[in-house]
């Protein structure tokens, strides 16, 4: 039983690390831009295909694909900002329907060029750390781990102590103000999303060994990481982190113990929760709605 | 008169229109019938200001209540269509409860929430719902004849008169409600609605029968899907279509009562007849997207704007016509 409890436990670290990705990069959109960006699960899954295309086809080594899908999808990021999110700035509902037009055109330009069956994917490493006999934790889930934790710190660092970081902050809290402060509301939401389609990118191709790698996979995601910024608090990056923790303990515990769909349902019904008790979130402060 | 005149060439031209069409698009006027009546009614809903995200969902729900009404109660389908819309109703008051003390994008959100759980709550229970497989084998409308015309309704061309009959009455219950008092203060509960809470409108009460009114209809749409398909399953109400019904009440624009009605028209034909018609099968989603980027970039305010600037210039062409007879 403690094995099983210890297993479920690090089967639920590795979830929250992904999840905290892809949800940090949406709520950074979300804070800065204003709009919601349905394309992220778009995002993450054309990282998951950069890797089939550079890794598996062209046999790069893996780091150096992971190094180059985030480039990738990060540049995709500032083609979105640039063609889509910048003209429909004060349309909040038109940014939603371009980003879902754009999901549309990433998910058919999949299935035209890889097909929409399950990418095969050779492992990166076999290796294997056994705690006990039971509780073993896979080398390329570690990978994930660690990642996630590098790339969030570097990412509090950049927001706390450089003056990017600052402007991106400030632009998030009053773009008016911050623009009258001499702040170029272009050049934040340039950078932030980049960081946000990067994140969710280098998410997408670190799990792509690990996970079912189709056109859809990006579905799923969209609604987890919804769930989780909702519950964290809408353009919070502390509570999506938090959030995205407790939501991988609490989905992957009832996962492993009643069942997927128990588990999903479980998930919604949290979040609905958090929305009728307090819904500005567990982070959020009531002036950003 | 006039106005008679041009209501019965429409009527003549919704009739004759079928026997015009290959068997797969009289399939696909079926389907345009029931989703305008989706639409429609989720333009109801818009009027409060809230947009929900489990508006296909509550459709749905309209569909199962209907399927399971004929198929463990043996009630007779057109009772059943009803009493699937008005299961919807109810439901939606219940969801009311907690959803509307969310506004904004927090209904949005929550109101995907609640429609994803009801969703899997049909996967997950096998009985009575089916599970993933959902409900096979639904009762059809049972055929009949009316002398000059046998309905049978395993065609489409019988289906498309029937559903198209309901969706007319239900349009224009739809539209005798929007012009109400009731309808104006559904506009007053969105653009002033601390005015309209001065002037003792309860707001809450007001949203809540919006919402049950468009799920309602929502709902009898749902029937009228699930007693033709004959089979439905919760993937068939999930997030995706969602986004269809979204883009053509945005890409239509819900300004006027057309809107909508407009946008699922011009998009359907757009992507089921002239995309198949010209092969490009494969790249249909991405043609697709493409045209709702472009849409909502040149046409922020909808087609019914540019309907309503074709109106105002032959208005103005008119008026100076008369300046120039005077």
């Amino acid at each position: 039983m403690l094995d099983l409890l210890a297993q479920t436990g690090l089967n639920a670290v590795y979830a929250a690390s992904y999840i905290s990705l892809i949800a940090v990069g949406l709520v950074l959109i979300f804070g800065v831009m204003g709009v919601v960006n349905f394309a992220h699960g778009e995002l993450y899954m054309a990282g998951a295909y950069a890797v089939v295309l550079l890794y598996t086809d062209f046999q790069i080594p893996f780091f150096l694909a992971v190094a180059v899908g985030m480039m990738f999808v990060g540049c995709l990021g500032l083609a979105m900002e640039r063609a889509l999110f910048r003209p429909l700035r004060d349309n909040p509902l038109g940014g939603l329907v371009a980003s879902i037009g754009f999901l549309m055109i990433l998910q058919s330009l999949a299935v035209m060029g890889f097909g929409v069956r399950m990418e095969h994917i050779p492992p990166v490493t076999q290796h294997v750390i056994e705690f006990s006999e039971r509780v073993r934790l896979p080398l390329s889930r570690l990978f994930v781990i660690v990642a996630a934790v590098v790339l969030l710190s570097a990412l509090w660092i950049f927001l706390k102590k450089t003056r990017f970081g600052w402007a991106l902050r400030a632009a998030a809290q009053d773009p008016e103000a911050a623009a009258l402060q001499g702040i170029s509301i272009n050049q934040t939401a340039r950078i932030a999303m980049f960081i946000g389609a990067g994140l969710a990118g280098i998410a997408g191709a670190m799990t792509a060994p690990l996970v079912s790698v189709n056109p859809h996979m990006g579905h799923s995601v969209i609604v987890t990481a919804f769930i989780v910024i909702i519950v964290g608090g809408v353009g919070s990056l502390e509570g999506a982190i938090v959030a995205s923790v407790a939501y991988a303990f609490v989905h992957t515990f009832v996962t492993t113990f009643f069942d997927g769909v128990i588990a999903d349902i479980t998930g919604l019904s949290l979040m609905l929760l958090v929305l009728i008790v307090k819904p500005t979130g567990l982070f959020g402060s009531a002036d950003r709605a | 008169m006039r106005n008679l005149l041009i209501f019965l060439a429409g009527a003549a031209a919704l009739i004759a229109l079928p026997h015009f069409l290959s068997f797969s698009q009289q399939e696909i006027l079926v389907f345009l019938t029931i989703n305008v009546l989706l639409v429609s009614s989720y333009r109801l809903l818009t009027l409060t200001g809230e947009w929900s995200l489990g508006h296909v969902v509550i459709m749905g729900v309209g569909a199962y209540a209907s399927a399971l009404f004929t198929k463990e109660l043996g009630i007779f389908v057109p009772v059943s269509i009803l009493l699937g819309g008005i299961t919807a109703a109810l439901l939606a008051v219940l969801l009311s409860f907690p959803l509307f003390r969310m506004k904004g994008f927090y209904f949005l959100i929550g109101s995907f929430a609640a429609g994803e759980i009801i969703r899997l709550l049909w996967k997950r229970f096998r009985d009575p719902f089916g599970g993933p497989k959902g409900i096979k084998g639904i009762d059809p409308m049972p055929d009949f004849s009316i002398g000059i015309y046998d309905f049978d309704f395993f065609e489409p061309v019988s289906y498309y008169y029937l559903s198209g009959a309901v969706v007319v009455v239900c349009l224009w219950i739809l539209w005798r409600i929007e012009r109400s008092p009731v309808g104006l203060t559904f506009h007053a509960v969105h653009w002033q609605d601390k005015l309209a809470e001065a002037s003792g409108v309860n707001l809450r009460a007001y949203r809540t029968l919006a919402f049950a009114i468009a799920s309602g209809f929502a709902g009898i749409s749902g029937a009228l899907l699930a007693h033709y398909v004959g089979t439905i399953n919760p993937n068939s109400f999930d997030v995706e279509v969602m986004v269809f019904v979204l883009t053509w009440a945005i890409v239509g624009g819900t300004g006027t009562f057309y809107g909508p009605i407009l946008g699922c028209i011009v998009l359907t034909v757009i992507n089921e007849i002239v995309l198949r018609e010209l092969g490009f099968e494969q790249m249909r989603p991405l043609i697709y997207g493409a045209i709702m980027i472009l849409s909502i970039l040149f046409m922020p305010k909808g087609l019914e704007s540019v309907v309503q600037k074709l109106i105002s210039r032959r208005a103005t062409d008119g008026a100076t016509g008369q300046e120039a007879k005077t």
